[in-house]
């Protein structure tokens, strides 16, 4: 039976009431008295140098409040990065100046130029156009392997070239991984780029500041994953505010995939503007803005190789990237094409001797940053479209060839740095196979063929990262932060609770499945506790949500916090009931005396907390609240099987999904209902980044896809019949090192689902005669076609 | 979007009168012009709406058998009611999403000519009259390239009358973001022969395809087709397709709209 309550029950969400009746308070909803708008002008040329900027004619047009330019930006600190990479030769990573507005250079079309501050939006922009630019146009640096070139032009003066870093992971390896490669029996090489993408939440990016002038505090409301960073990275690096005089608070934030996850400069523009003109100030971006502002996700270009014994052991792993970091280094963008990326390259396998180098380059383009997964999917599409290509080349099952080299004992130490503490990849291999009838392919290719069309059949596994992280690992491995998670329980004195976490919800369900978490402790309804997320001045120094770690890490946190209440109440309890507090147990919101019939509810012991005329006073203190800072002893590593089914149509190469399956390890799961939901929408991401999605630049550093129009997003016609598509986590092996055995789901599907997807389009053509091995994502009709010429 | 003027007459006249104002823009069901004035990529001082014309609207049968589709009708209306030529109804049908057809009119597709739009192959394979306040123009000679008509400056199209032909089909792929045409075909069997026109893949926007109709006007089945290939040379080139797959989907789509004719 499933529960109809507490862990592991499907329990609505109790917050969509509020956003499907329009009750939601997003960030664009927020209107301060007196508030003005700003309009940034953006640079349309990608790299240019600045030579004059003449605001004279907008600064006389109506309702404008303020013109600002770089020199109004003097003193401030720029935009910071929160990673630190080191390259194999030992020196760190070539790390630019990033400004607010656009200093003596411009690097890519959408950098911001010039900020007009007005009465009205209208007004703002119409001055915004009376600005005149003298840009000297400079040559655009597009292609990553053009801008490393001898004598290429520099998108940064003051940096020696265009290469940020240069990494080699586990450098110590290299030497044994070339000689594996020159021994080894077969070598399946892949040349393959992970496409470019744009996150395009629903809800684009908003930011309003505020200043109060008698006390001198500013407040930042901003479309943010995570408050609390950005109150430090602003306050501490930027505008030098120091952190209890600043504010900052993400209300209902409508999606991020990770894309607001960083500290963008117009967060810092209204906040320093709304000081300087002592009004609040307001950013809403439209959608054409966020084309050429959100930080984009992947741009990888890869060769990778495989070595294979004479028995198709996997002997070594040598992969050789270039990772675009665009024009400025975003606030995580280092970390994710190394640490994120590398240390997944074993996957599922045992392969013993792994190397990676990846060169970081800077372009003319949109910075580079976290999306959905990020390196985790770069790691998993090029090691899985190998491992695939390899079975095709050696005439083996691709489903044989990775249960061959499937690590089976636990904890199992990666040569790759990570210890992955528990997992059985044959159980979502068995039950995959099962859901998605494999048995039956035969019969439903020939059908297919019936029709004229090829029908393939993909597989894939993968493994991730999640629940990011030990705070002493990734110090050591170049973040500037903690990755810790907090939570503050307060519990009222009629006995409902409020959970104050450090993780933030913009989609995932917190404030159903957290109060499921603690209600199930406590034996009270859910309905008692209430979730406050998003705000620095209610909530505890948190590192917000991303990297699927928000059960992993702040649900630990929580947990943790609501064991300290336990652990008082049941001292409570004890008083009360004069008993020994070793013989109290809580059960059903009741503590009872083990072996007597005495007892006093959860709502006696809160009370009596509060008022506490019989109470332990010379033992514990009154009131009930806790906090708990809750930090991983390791990542998390959810693993899953997925399989695709896919038919193309000869006469024109359109790709159709006829079946998917994902059969995925998460640990214990909290809300079925909700894990569910997360896969749906990471898998219905991976199609659009397999099938349909493409940032691309033309030569100059012109954005192509710079709307709907152009850059295609997933839609609902574009996925498989429900009847088809099936998302199982019914395999569960928990995490060993969490308290609630929990792995994270957030990011699964869209890891697991693109390669799964090229597989079966592989397998598709290959099914009617032609010899096509690899085709770049995204597998768009036309180039399907030409695949086949 | 700039400021602007705007008015809505009830009758073609007084539309007339009203576009004679300079930087004056007739606006049909906007589906083009708003999104464009949104960007600021347009400033008519005064916006003409079309829409409130009362004899520019419906659908009817003409006394030659035409059906006859006024120049403010929406895709929805033509969709719904011009059941006495089913695959214009079709087309109309599949242009767009739902707010697109309920709010686009037909007048305003074939004046803004884009090279992606489904009517105006639909107009050329039908050999359709273009019907404006001043004068009635033959398809063939309406369409002049890219965004290029026959229209004079303040011209509106008041009706647009479709021969209804023995069978015809409009057969789309389409361009996987924006959902116009990458490739559209519309083949109309007339007694007198078939037409067969091609939006979406031309830098000259909609084309005949005289190759083909020369030899379906004599086997009218797809198979007549085999052999015929249309050069990529003046095919557009762009993120979604090469010249040389819009070239080649043409003989694919054009195919498929023969075998479905009805």
């Amino acid at each position: 039976m499933p529960k109809d309550s507490g862990i592991g029950a499907s329990t609505k969400r109790r917050e969509d009431m509020r956003f499907l009746t329009g009750a939601g308070n997003y960030t664009d909803d927020i209107n301060l008295a007196g508030q003005a708008y700003v309009h940034f002008l953006r640079s349309d040329v990608a790299h240019g140098t600045l030579k004059n900027v003449d605001t004279s004619a907008a600064a006389a047009m109506p309702g404008v409040v303020r013109i600002f330019t770089s020199s109004d930006f003097d003193g401030v600190g720029g935009i910071p990065c929160g990673w630190q990479v080191t390259s194999k030769d030992g020196n760190v990573m070539q790390e630019p100046t990033h400004p607010i507005l656009a200093t003596g250079k411009v690097r890519h079309v959408g950098e911001m130029i010039a900020a007009v501050v007005a009465d009205t939006p209208e007004q703002a922009r119409d001055a915004a156009e009376a600005i005149v630019l003298d840009i000297d146009e400079l040559p655009a640096m597009v292609d990553m392997k053009a801008a490393l070139a001898d004598g290429a032009t520099k998108v940064h003066d003051d940096l020696n070239d265009n290469l940020c870093y240069d990494w080699g992971f586990v450098e110590e390896n290299r030497e044994a991984v070339d000689k594996a490669m020159s021994e080894a029996a077969h070598v399946t090489s892949l040349e393959l780029v992970n496409n470019r993408l744009v996150a395009n939440p629903m809800e684009p990016r908003v930011a309003v500041g505020d200043y109060a002038r008698h006390s001198d505090e500013s407040t930042l409301y901003t479309t943010s994953q995570n408050p609390h960073v950005i109150r430090l990275l602003m306050g501490a690096f930027v505008l030098g505010i120091p952190e209890h005089k600043l504010r900052v608070v993400a209300p209902d934030v409508g999606g991020g995939f990770g894309t607001k996850i960083f500290h963008y400069a117009e967060e810092a523009f209204c906040t320093f503007a709304a000081k300087a003109c002592n009004r609040p100030v307001k950013w809403t971006s439209s959608r054409s803005e966020a084309f050429i502002s959100d930080a984009h996700g992947r741009d990888h270009v890869t060769k990778i190789e495989l070595a294979l014994d004479a028995d198709n052991n996997f002997t070594a792993l040598r992969c050789l990237t270039h990772a675009n970091m665009g024009a400025y280094l975003s606030t995580f963008a280092p970390s994710v094409p190394t640490w994120l990326h590398g240390t997944l390259l074993a996957g599922n396998y045992r392969t013993p001797l792994i190397y990676t180098n990846v060169k970081a380059v800077f372009t003319n383009t949109v910075p580079v940053d976290a999306y959905r997964g990020a390196g985790r999917p770069e790691a998993t599409f090029q090691l899985e479209r190998v491992i695939d290509k390899a079975a095709r080349e050696l005439g083996v099952d691709p489903v044989d060839l990775r249960r061959q080299n499937f690590i089976r004992e636990f904890p199992y130490a990666t040569p790759v740095a990570v210890e992955y503490d528990t997992g059985d990849y044959d159980a979502t291999m068995d039950k995959m196979l099962e859901l998605a009838d494999r048995d039956g392919f035969d019969a439903r290719r020939k059908a297919s063929e019936a029709k004229g069309k090829l029908r393939g059949f993909g597989v894939n596994c993968f493994i991730e990262a999640c629940g990011i992280a030990p705070s002493n690992l990734v110090g050591q491995l170049g973040a500037r932060a903690g990755l810790y998670e907090s939570a503050t329980v307060r519990v009222n004195a009629t006995g409902g609770l409020v959970v104050m976490t450090g993780s933030h919800s913009h989609g995932q369900g917190h404030e159903t499945t957290f109060p499921q978490v603690v209600a199930e402790m406590i034996g009270i309804d859910a309905d008692q506790v209430e979730i406050v997320h998003g705000d620095t001045a209610r909530t505890p120094m948190g590192m917000g949500t991303y990297g699927s770690r928000s059960i992993a890490v702040g649900g630990s946190a929580m947990v943790r916090a609501t064991e300290k209440i336990i652990n008082k109440t049941k001292k409570i309890a004890a008083h009360l009931l004069e008993a020994a507090e070793a013989d109290i147990e809580l059960k059903d919101g009741a503590f009872s005396v083990a072996g007597t019939d005495k007892s006093v509810t959860w709502g006696e012991v809160t009370l009596a907390a509060y008022v506490p005329h019989n109470y332990p006073l010379e033992d514990i203190e009154p009131g009930l609240e806790e906090t708990a800072f809750y930090d991983p002893s390791n990542f998390t590593y959810p693993a899953g099987a997925y399989a695709c089914e896919v038919e193309v149509d000869p006469d024109t190469g359109t790709v159709t999904i006829e079946r998917f399956v994902s059969a995925d390890d998460f640990g214990n799961v909290i809300n079925p209902m909700i894990v569910e939901g997360q896969v749906h929408g990471g898998i219905a991401q991976g199609i659009g980044q397999a099938l349909l999605e493409n940032c691309s630049y033309d030569e100059n550093g012109q954005l192509l896809s710079a709307s709907y129009m152009d850059y295609t997003m997933p839609r609902a016609d574009n996925l498989p019949h429900m009847e088809h598509y099936t998302v199982d986590h019914s395999c569960q092996t928990p995490c060993t090192h969490n308290p609630l055995g929990v792995k994270g789901c957030g990011e699964a599907g869209a890891i697991g689902s693109p390669p799964t997807v090229i597989n079966a389009i592989i397998d598709a053509l290959q099914s009617g005669g032609h010899k096509v091995d690899h085709i770049d994502m995204p597998a768009t009709p036309d180039r399907v076609w030409a695949a086949m010429q | 979007m700039y400021n602007f003027g705007f008015e809505k007459p009830g009758t073609v006249a007084d539309a007339v009168a009203a576009l004679g104002a300079e930087d004056a823009q007739a606006l049909g069901g906007g589906q083009t012009l708003i999104p464009t004035l949104k960007q600021r990529l347009a400033s008519p001082t005064t916006l003409v709406s079309l829409t409130g014309i009362a004899e520019m609207r419906g659908v009817c049968t003409g006394d030659d058998g035409a059906l006859c589709v006024g120049g403010a009708t929406t895709h929805a209306t033509v969709a719904a009611e011009a059941g006495a030529y089913p695959a214009l109804a079709a087309t109309a049908a599949h242009i767009g999403d739902p707010a697109v057809r309920n709010r686009g009119t037909i007048g305003g597709s074939l004046a803004n000519n884009d090279p992606s739009a489904c009517y105006p192959a639909a107009a050329l394979a039908s050999g359709a009259t273009i019907v404006t306040n001043t004068r009635e123009i033959a398809a063939d000679d309406y369409f002049q390239g890219m965004f290029t008509t026959a229209l004079d400056e303040g011209e509106i199209i008041t009706e647009v009358r479709f021969p209804v032909p023995e069978a015809a089909h409009y057969e789309k792929f389409v361009q996987p973001a924006s959902r116009f045409a990458l490739v559209g075909v519309f083949v109309a069997k007339y007694a007198d022969g078939v037409r067969v026109a091609i939006t979406g893949a031309s830098n000259d926007g909609v084309f005949r395809w005289s190759e083909a109709e020369a030899a379906l006007s004599s086997n009218f089945s797809a198979d007549a087709l085999d052999g015929l290939s249309l050069p990529s040379d003046d095919m557009i080139s762009d993120l979604h397709g090469t010249a040389a797959y819009r070239a080649h989907l043409c003989g694919v789509m054009t195919k498929r709209a023969v075998a479905q004719a009805s």
